[in-house]
């Protein structure tokens, strides 16, 4: 058996699953309280379907917390960012590109000094400790408690990030924490530089919230490790998530499409999340959400994150329904307007003023909310008219996000996915699978581990294929390493890109394993 | 005639300098933010039209040359580009007036501002480009009879190296090219000095205003809501660049990359939203020709951008991913890069290609889109 729970900034999911199958589910709000709101939601389990705790093998958690104390800016360690690469780079510190308010938050102070590498693996310059313990003595008296190191070329070698941390800690002590940019991103300095600092920044609170949610978990007789669910579906444990938290940042409409998946028996299909005021659709393939490609703003802040690629269009449960004209039916618009939250007050069928796209979807009979007298009254070619509208609009979406002219399978979660018909135009299938609602908690559930390699290689004749089968060894061990059962673990991306203009035939090869979680031998 | 550039410039620009980057020029990104910080600290930049110029004036343009792959990684100290510029003023034994692009997409719309912000010099609303190529000898100077040396190479260690191949500038392109790798794989250039008449006679004019309007008008468009490849359209209607023609809409179905010769070459394939029609693209760095089921609709030196389908956003050939949703736009560009003389430096035969040149608009003519 295992549990996963999603802790979003609204509702709290949790499902216990026996294998795939669902033996539990509920929905609670979110406390303020992370720990009481997991104990409390670990017992409305235990209250629907009586479990022994013992029997758990695993927790798998993910959680919002961290990308909204960066959001709100709060909760943030006072934090320090050190770039080694000097004399380049000096045009642009750390920090350059930064909201001024995320920076106050952060009390970010930027450090520049020697080091480097070339995209070849020469030294830009040596490493100069004096420099470094010079530095470390400012960020002493400033009261730095965290610290981001990079280092340019980084991902080539991962040299120069070691020393200088080395040459933090023992001037700093263990007290402060170090992360380092070689482990957390990809080349692309600035943008690993951002993730690494904001990593840093999470530290403190990354730490506070992995002992709460460990000591609910335990507190509830349950020994199975813990995981948090990363932004590609994949998953880490707690003591990684403590030093890592960055990485846990975009996980929930991963989790969703991932959940949706199981319940649909689906591993590539589109997925249409329905919510209040948005729907969002996302492509998986062979089980993965297919990721966004662009770089990625998290709160003004550029970054590379692995992030799925969604796109959001303005039809919810909340979306007002409008009509331009006398029974100009093929006028009628659904959204992108929307009650939102107030949907409980404002649409018909609760008693409010307001043709909503719920009140459609109780007037075509497709739901039981709300007062269905309250629209008995619409006119049925109104009524019509905007399922029609909401059928063709998400037709359109599932269309474009499409990669091949094979009909996709259609899965919808989410609360206002009773708007959706069974079928959409251009014949594509919809699936409504039960549990549609915690689909978040049930992604989290089954996430798998992966290991990933990002480099690049100098790749001499005849030696290509010994290079690609490097990395993606590699890419396996890093699977296997972060939990992966050995069995299990395959290769879901592979990319290789030669950088132009240089010698040897440089190539950057970013490669991705995956395999399902070993459970039970943990210790 | 001369104007004020400032920060509420730089986005637009970097948006219309990618455009014009036709795939490739490298990420605007971070020469923005270069121009940004320098504009924080030295204030706004003086642009000058060409025709400002005093025949006699002296203009040394400034670039960076490299892989766009390093250059994510390894930023400038900021001091190279002048660096550049100074050693070869000292080469010379004559102070520059104005600065310019030789190459008005990518990153080196904007390494220009940056030497100009740090030294107070104007920067000449020109280039010779008139987009983006792969080589320095590729250059609307070079066709009309500028030569490219002495050039100026400088690294972030102060060094410098100055190159004179005479008339040659394929033989200078190619040794700087092995300078650059020995600098790390990017370094900064001054090159193709000149004086005011031979600007106007030579370069292509007012593409720093283009990039700049262009990138205005797909931001304003998308503000409004409005198809932002029609306000693209319409901001070029009035340039020298005055044909905008969709050659397709659709999807990335394949990609493949190689290196050779140093250059990312390679081809994509795009599959119409009806399944059927296909546009097979081919690249050296930058976009060289695009087939609509095996029929080419245009060519080098015509600019061939893929653009994100909702939003125009240009996508680079490095960011070309299987599933993208894409409209390919073809743009003519300015005579002067279509005379013979200069599709013997930049046309379709210079990058291997068997294709005779043919204005996008002529070979677009019975498409209908």
């Amino acid at each position: 058996m295992r549990i996963g729970i999603d802790v979003g900034g609204t509702n709290t999911d949790a499902v216990l699953l026996d294998g795939t199958t669902v033996l539990a589910a509920n929905k609670s709000a979110t406390s303020a309280d992370v720990t009481a709101g997991i104990i409390d939601t670990l017992d409305r389990l235990q209250a629907e379907r009586s479990f022994d705790p013992a029997q758990v093998q695993a927790v798998m958690i993910g959680t919002t917390h961290f990308i909204n104390a960066l959001i709100e800016a709060r909760r943030l360690a006072p934090t320090a960012a050190l770039r080694l690469g000097l004399p380049a780079t000096a045009s642009l510190p750390p920090l350059v590109d930064w909201p001024e308010r995320l920076v106050e938050a952060i009390s970010g102070r930027s450090y520049l000094a020697h080091g480097g590498h070339e995209f070849d693996g020469r030294h830009i310059a040596e490493l100069d400790p004096d420099e470094l313990r010079r530095h470390a003595g400012d960020m002493m008296k400033h009261g730095v408690r965290s610290v981001a190191i990079s280092s340019v070329f980084s991902p080539v070698s991962n040299e120069f990030e070691l020393r200088a941390a080395e040459i933090l800690r023992s001037e700093l002590g263990d007290d402060v924490a170090i992360s380092m940019s070689h482990e957390i991103g990809r080349i692309g300095l600035l943008e690993r530089e951002n993730a690494t600092i904001i990593n840093a920044a999470l530290r403190e609170l990354a730490a506070s919230i992995v002992d709460g949610l460990s000591g609910a978990v335990a507190g509830h007789g349950i020994s199975a490790p813990l995981y948090l669910s990363q932004n590609d579906g994949t998953l880490m444990d707690v003591d990684f998530a403590r030093r890592y938290p960055v990485a846990t940042f975009a996980s929930g409409p991963t989790n969703s499409m991932r959940g949706a998946a199981l319940l649909s028996g689906l591993d590539t299909c589109a997925v249409v999340d329905v919510g209040g005021t948005t729907s969002d659709v996302g492509v998986l393939t062979h089980g993965f959400p297919r990721e966004a490609t662009t770089e990625v703003d998290v709160a003004g802040v550029r970054t590379n994150f692995r992030m799925p690629d969604v796109l959001s269009i303005g039809i919810g449960g909340g979306s007002l329904v409008a009509s331009d004209g006398e029974l100009a039916t093929d006028l009628v618009t659904v959204g992108p307007r929307s009650v939102g939250y107030r949907l409980t007050e404002e649409a018909l069928v609760f008693g409010g003023k307001t043709l909503t796209a719920t009140d459609i979807a109780v007037a075509a009979g497709r739901a039981e909310v709300g007062d269905a007298a309250a629209v008995a009254d619409l006119d049925p070619t109104l009524v019509k008219a905007a399922l029609a509208r909401v059928a063709a609009d998400i037709a359109d979406a599932v269309e474009r996000m499409r990669t091949s002219p094979d009909p996709l399978p259609v899965v919808a979660v989410g609360g206002g996915s009773i708007l959706l018909p069974d079928d959409l135009p251009g014949s594509l299938a919809v699936h409504r699978p039960d549990h549609f609602a915690v689909a978040n908690a049930i992604g989290a559930a089954i996430a798998q581990v992966g290991g990933e390699v990002d480099r690049v290689y100098a790749i001499d004749p005849g030696r290509r294929d010994a290079v690609v089968d490097e990395a993606r060894q590699e890419a396996v061990d890093r699977a296997i390493a972060a939990g992966a059962d050995p069995a299990a673990v395959r290769i879901v991306d592979f990319d290789e890109v030669p950088i132009p203009y240089l010698p040897g035939n440089a190539t950057r090869i970013r490669c991705k394993a995956v395999g399902d979680l070993r459970l039970g031998t943990a210790s | 005639m001369s104007w004020q550039l400032g920060l509420e410039h730089l986005k637009d620009l970097a948006r219309g300098a990618a455009i014009l980057g036709t795939g490739g020029g490298g990420d605007p990104l971070i020469g923005r933010l270069l121009v940004e910080q320098a504009i924080r600290e030295y204030g706004p930049i003086t642009v000058l039209d060409p025709e400002e110029l005093d025949d006699d004036a002296f203009v040394i343009p400034t670039a960076q040359m490299g892989a766009p792959t390093v250059i994510v990684e390894k930023i400038p100290r900021g001091s190279e580009p002048v660096g550049a510029l100074r050693a070869l003023e000292k080469h010379l034994g004559r102070r520059a007036e104005a600065t310019m692009p030789i190459e008005c997409g990518g990153i080196n719309s904007m390494i220009p501002l940056l030497v100009a912000a740090r030294t107070g010099l104007p920067v000449v609303d020109a280039d010779g480009m008139g987009r983006a190529f792969p080589e320095l000898q590729m250059e609307t100077f070079s066709v009309y009879g500028v030569p490219g040396s002495p050039m100026a190479i400088a690294g972030e260690h102060d060094e410098t190296v100055v190159i004179d191949t005479g008339p040659d500038n394929q033989q200078m392109e190619w040794l700087a090219r092995g300078i650059t790798i020995r600098l790390g794989g990017v370094a900064h250039i001054a090159e193709y000095s000149m004086t005011g008449a031979e600007v106007k006679r030579t370069a292509v004019p007012r593409t720093l205003s283009l990039g700049l309007s262009i990138g205005r008008a797909v931001r304003e468009a998308r503000a409004a809501h409005e198809d932002p490849i029609e306000a693209l359209r319409a901001a070029l209607a009035p340039t020298l660049y005055n044909h905008l023609r969709v050659l397709f809409r659709g999807k990335v179905v394949d990609v493949e990359r190689r290196t050779l010769e140093g250059f990312a070459r390679g081809r994509a394939r795009f599959t119409g939203y009806d399944g059927t029609s296909q546009l097979e693209l081919r690249f050296q760095n930058e976009n060289l020709v695009a087939e609509v089921d095996g029929a080419v609709v245009c060519t080098v030196p015509d600019l061939i951008c893929v653009l994100e389908a909702d939003t125009a956003e240009p996508i680079t050939t490095e960011g070309l991913r299987y599933g993208q949703r894409v409209t390919v736009v073809g743009i003519s560009t300015p005579d002067l890069m279509r005379t013979p003389e200069a599709l013997a430096v930049f046309g379709p035969s210079c990058f291997g290609l068997d294709v005779e040149f043919s204005p996008v608009e002529r070979r677009t003519e019975v498409l209908v889109l």
